[in-house]
Formats: structure tokens, sequence, C-alpha cells
């Protein structure tokens, strides 16, 4: 067997180096912020150089958070209007997107440049013109008032046009002349084929909704309307600002979403389309 | 079984016309093939008669009625795709039945037709299978299956077999031909392959660029070529042709006197297996490349500029390099006009 050399093993070490501080970067926050939650008050959570790894973990930190916070009930909230939204945002948003995609129609060009034109505008902008609009609809502090600004969004209608493009023609056509209507192509043959990408678009929008502070913050006023964001504001406030208990409030916010992700992500998987067409 | 007719059809994308007002009569239970070369409108033409592309003018009648402005489900016609075109996320079965069940047909019926087909097609022991754990050949049966339970009046296939190896090809094709003959209904077949055209078809379409150059029987269209497109495109290898100018003197010896003679002619075509190796042939060549595949040798010669073949049944003597003499009958000779039409044989 050959001896491996410092010449071939350097581009491996380098590429190595390179995922590590990428990784760094990404998972560094989150190793932090664990540390801090599971650090016990006597701990200096300030110290320097940073100490990662606890003196001696504790979960007391959670433990006082869901004691002195109604917390199981801002998870609950943020679960519901997450689930709402998300599943809103897949149906609608792969509705608007299909014909976008497949059907021919006057002024289709400009409607999906218009679509395109809105993601660029910041929410900041929106906000008060759709606060005023919420107001009016006698949207607050209700679970319809977090759920509906997420429930079509124009980033899923582009994502999902996408995705229906990628879908071979043919396999369309095949169900158009299997005499199958245009919806039941979307609900039948489209939909399944575009399973993946509505994975990716689930994680997404769960991930936009799970995390949305603005938004819930001048909607709702209700602490007991309150979704996790502004359950781990409220701790900054109450308790003096401790960052032990605020890090314990942000990973028992995290959980559900690593979770959801863990549930969705064989839905990432290549290959559905295997099989479907040749050439 | 249902006739089907093409009465002045057009197709223009924008402003550009593909298809310019063809005329076309297709008899009930009749095969026919469309052949032509990329761009030529074949697939174009099959799509509108399966109402996946919009007829600009003229009008499609299948059985006397007029389908040209009825969407696809209502015209009893089933389309094989090139690509198969199965719904990878269900099974055989599931791709068999799927149009029945989204139509509501009952499920005692569905089960029945969907038993029909799969027997016909032997297709029984890869029901549970989803399209990507078959094979070409199966995919290309369970498409065609597919088209068999909605019992159409016309099938339309559109280069079924353009995706399968050499040998499934052959099979599928002898397939096709044994399912017409069961089921006795009108098919249109697209294809650019000549063999499958003249294998299968009861008629032939040969397209070029949107116009129809030819409608006869697959041997019409060998023996009689209306025009030079037609007579290059029918036959493999394809037609050798002469221009006249270059056909002077020496070479008009015996056989071709005759074309000499004709002063309207301005091109000949001999089809390569109408060339005989002979000592005192007219036409001497230099070879230039010989492919031998067994029962059959195709010989590249020049003569004049011109590259030539011929088809010989043994060509072992021969080497490149070598001076060769080719004799041709004269029923074999073919005689185009300055328009390139074909005026007949000598």
């Amino acid at each position: 067997m050959k001896k491996p050399n410092l010449q071939s093993v350097l581009p491996l070490l380098l590429r190595y180096l390179a995922i590590l501080i990428v990784l760094l970067f990404t998972v560094g926050p989150f190793l932090w912020l664990l540390s801090t939650s599971l650090k016990s008050a006597d701990e200096n959570i300030f110290a320097y150089p940073p100490v990662l790894i606890p003196q001696s973990p504790t979960l007391d930190n959670f433990f006082r958070v869901i004691d002195s916070q109604p917390f199981f009930t801002y998870l609950s909230n943020s679960a519901l209007v997450a689930a709402l939204a998300v599943a809103l945002n897949l149906l609608l948003a792969s509705l608007a997107a299909y014909p976008l995609a497949r059907i021919p129609f006057k002024g289709r060009s400009v409607l999906f440049i218009v679509l395109l034109s809105s993601m660029m505008i910041p929410f900041q902008l929106l906000m008060i013109p759709v606060y005023e609009l919420a107001i009016s609809l006698g949207l607050q502090n209700t679970y319809l008032g977090l759920v509906l600004p997420h429930a079509c969004t124009a980033f899923g209608i582009f994502f999902m046009r996408q995705a229906f493009l990628s879908v071979p023609v043919a396999i369309e056509e095949a169900a158009i002349m299997d005499g199958v209507s245009r919806l039941r192509i979307w609900w039948f043959v489209m939909l399944p084929l575009v399973k993946p990408s509505l994975a990716t678009l689930a994680v997404f929008s769960f991930i936009a909704v799970w995390g949305d502070f603005l938004w819930p913050l001048i909607i709702i006023d209700q602490p007991a309307l309150f979704t996790l964001p502004l359950g781990v504001n409220r701790l900054a406030s109450t308790f003096s600002l401790d960052w032990r208990l605020v890090a314990a409030g942000a990973v028992f916010s995290i959980v559900p979403i690593l979770l959801f992700f863990t549930f969705t992500q064989r839905f990432f998987i290549e290959g559905a389309m295997k099989g479907a067409v040749k050439g | 079984m249902s006739a089907l007719t093409l009465r002045g059809v057009t197709k223009k994308f924008g402003k550009t016309e593909t298809i310019h007002g063809m005329d076309l009569d297709i008899n009930a239970g009749e095969f026919v093939v469309f052949v032509g070369p990329s761009g030529c409108g074949k697939s174009t033409l099959l799509r509108m008669i399966a109402g996946l592309d919009e007829v600009t003018a003229g009008a499609i009648t299948i059985g006397g009625g007029d389908i040209t402005t009825k969407p696809p489900s209502e015209r009893k016609v089933a389309m094989v795709f090139q690509s198969y075109a199965l719904y990878p996320h269900m099974t055989v079965a599931e791709n068999l039945s799927f149009g029945m069940r989204m139509r509501g047909v009952a499920k005692d019926v569905i089960a029945q037709k969907v038993r029909m087909a799969v027997e016909m097609l032997r297709l029984v022991p890869y029901l549970d299978r989803k399209p990507g754990a078959l094979s070409g050949g199966q995919c290309q049966r369970v498409a065609i299956g597919r088209a068999l339970v909605q019992e159409p009046d016309v099938f339309l296939f559109d280069e079924p077999l353009s995706n399968l190896d050499a040998e499934l090809r052959l099979k599928t094709r002898v397939e096709i031909a044994a399912l017409h003959k069961r089921l006795g209904k009108t098919m249109v077949y697209v294809t650019h392959d000549q063999v499958e055209a003249m294998t299968l078809a009861d008629k032939i379409v040969v397209l070029r660029d949107g116009v129809i150059e030819q409608v006869g029987k697959p041997l019409d269209l060998y023996n009689a070529p209306a025009n030079l497109f037609v007579a290059g495109f029918i036959g493999s290898p394809a037609m050798n042709f002469l221009a006249s100018e270059s056909f002077s003197g020496d070479v008009l010896q015996g056989s071709l006197q005759g074309y000499a003679r004709d002063s309207r002619v301005k091109t000949i075509g001999i089809r390569p297996e109408h060339l005989v190796i002979s000592a005192d042939g007219p036409i001497v060549g230099v070879v230039t490349a010989i492919e031998r595949l067994g029962t059959t040798s195709y010989v590249y010669f020049e003569k004049k500029g011109q590259s030539l073949c011929a088809q010989v049944a043994d060509a072992l003597e021969l080497a490149v390099g070598n001076i060769v003499q080719f004799h041709v009958a004269d029923k074999h000779v073919h005689g185009f006009d300055a328009a390139g039409l074909r005026i007949g044989n000598f």
C-alpha cells in the first residue's frame, strides 16, 4: 500500500480546517448558549478566557424558567401558530406557484416579476400598513393575526414555482391525456413529486415563524397568547437580565426546530424523480 | 375503429408557422408513421392530434367528428410518450389505473381493464413495483398499458423506442406491431428512425419543414420516392445522388445511357444495395472506407470528388485504395429534375 505523504494529506487537512472554521461560526454560538444555560449561579459566565464546559452542569435554569413563566403555554402557542402557518404556506404557496410554473395565461410574467419584487421589500417597511390592516380586521390578540402574515409568502411561491418547473412536462401531459383535471394533477401528481422542496419550504417557514419576534410583539399584548420569542424576551426583563435564564429559555425554544428538522430531513433526500422519465 | 383526417392544419408559434396547412387522411385501423428529420413538425402534428397543442387553423376529425377544439380527454386518443412519462411515485398498477380512478370509473371495471393490459403486456410480475425499479423496456410497456386501458379510438406514439437500446427496440417494435394486429385500432406513430417506419407502417407520411413530402406504403416510398428529399430519407444507407455535371462521358456507359438521353434529368439516384461490383461496370471509383457488418458490407468510394456508397454481400477482397467498378440495373436508376422531383426509372 502506498504511504500517504504530506503533499497528498495537506489538501485534506486544509479542507477539514475550513470545515472546522465554518462549524465554529455556525454551531459555536449555539454551544455557547447551551453552555451558559447549563452553568450554575456560582459560576461566572463572563469569565475570561471563556469556559465552554460548565464546571458543575445543572438543569436548574430550565426548571426556574418553567416555574417562573408559562413556557408550556408559549410553546403550545408557538407550535399552533407554526403548524398553521407552515401548513397554509405549503398549501397556498404551491397552489399559487403551480399556474405560475405551468399554466399559460396573460400577464403571467408580469405577475411573477411583481411577486419577485415584493420579496425585496423589507418587513419593517410594510409593518405599519400591515399592522393597521390587521387592527382593522380585528386580528389583534388572535392566533389568526399571528398566522396570516406567514400564510402565503412570496418566497414560498417563488420556491415552489421553481420546484414545479423541474418536473418534466411530459408527466403532466400524460395526466392530462388520462383525463385528470388540473387541480387533481396538482394534488396527486405534482405535489408528491416536489416533496423534497415542500419539506425544505416547511423548514424555512417553520424557522421564520418560530423565530419571529417583531410581528408577535406588535400584534399581541396578552401574555396568554405569547409565543416563545416573546416569552424569552420577557425573561430578560423579569429577572433583571439573568443570562443563564435567557439562555435556558432560548435553548428551550430551539429544541423544537431541531426536532422538526430531524423529522423532515429525510424528505430532502434526492431521488424522488428516479424512473420518472428517460432522455 | 375510427378514421382520422387533417384538413388544412396549420400551427404557428408566435409569428413562426411550423405546420403549413396539412391535409391527410388516415383510414380506420391503419398504422401510420410520421417520419422526418428533427424540426420537421412530426411531433407538433401528433401533439395537435392529441390536443396538447392548439391548432392555429384547419380541422382535425376522428370518426367523422370534429375534435379540433376539444380537450385531450374528450378526443378518445391515448398517447405514449418518448420519455415514458410514468408517475414515479406510483406503482405499475397505480400508474395504469390512475386516470380511471380520477374519472370515477367503477373499481371492478378498473380491475378488469388493468388485468387485461398487464396480461397482454406481460406486466403481471411488476404490478407492485415503481417505475424506478423497472427497466426501460418494462417502463415503456407500462406506458403502452396506460394508453391501452383508456380504450382509445386512436393511439398516438411519440418516438416510443428512442430511449431503448438496440435489442429492446427491436423487441418492443415487434410487440407494438403485434398489438396493432390484435387491437386493429388506428395508430399514429412518430419516429425519425426509418427502419421503424418501414417495418411498422401501413402508410408512411414523410415530413419536411412542416410540409408533407410524400404519403404512401413503405415500399412505394422506397421504390418510387416523389423527390430527392424522400429518396434520401427513406433507405439506409441513404441513396447516392449524382449531379448531371459530374456524370459525363466515361461514366455514362451501358445501363446509364438512358439518363443521357433525357435532358430534364439533373440528378440521378442509385441506392447502395443496387450497386453491384462488376469488372466492366460503368461506375468507377476509388475505395475510401469499408464497413464490414458480417452479412453485408458498405463500401464507400469516391468518383470525381463525389462520395458514394455501395452495399455488397462480399467485400473480403476489397481494400481501401482499390479501384472498383460497379454496375446498376436500369430499373434501379432514379432520375430527378431541376426541382428535385422524380421523373422515373430508366
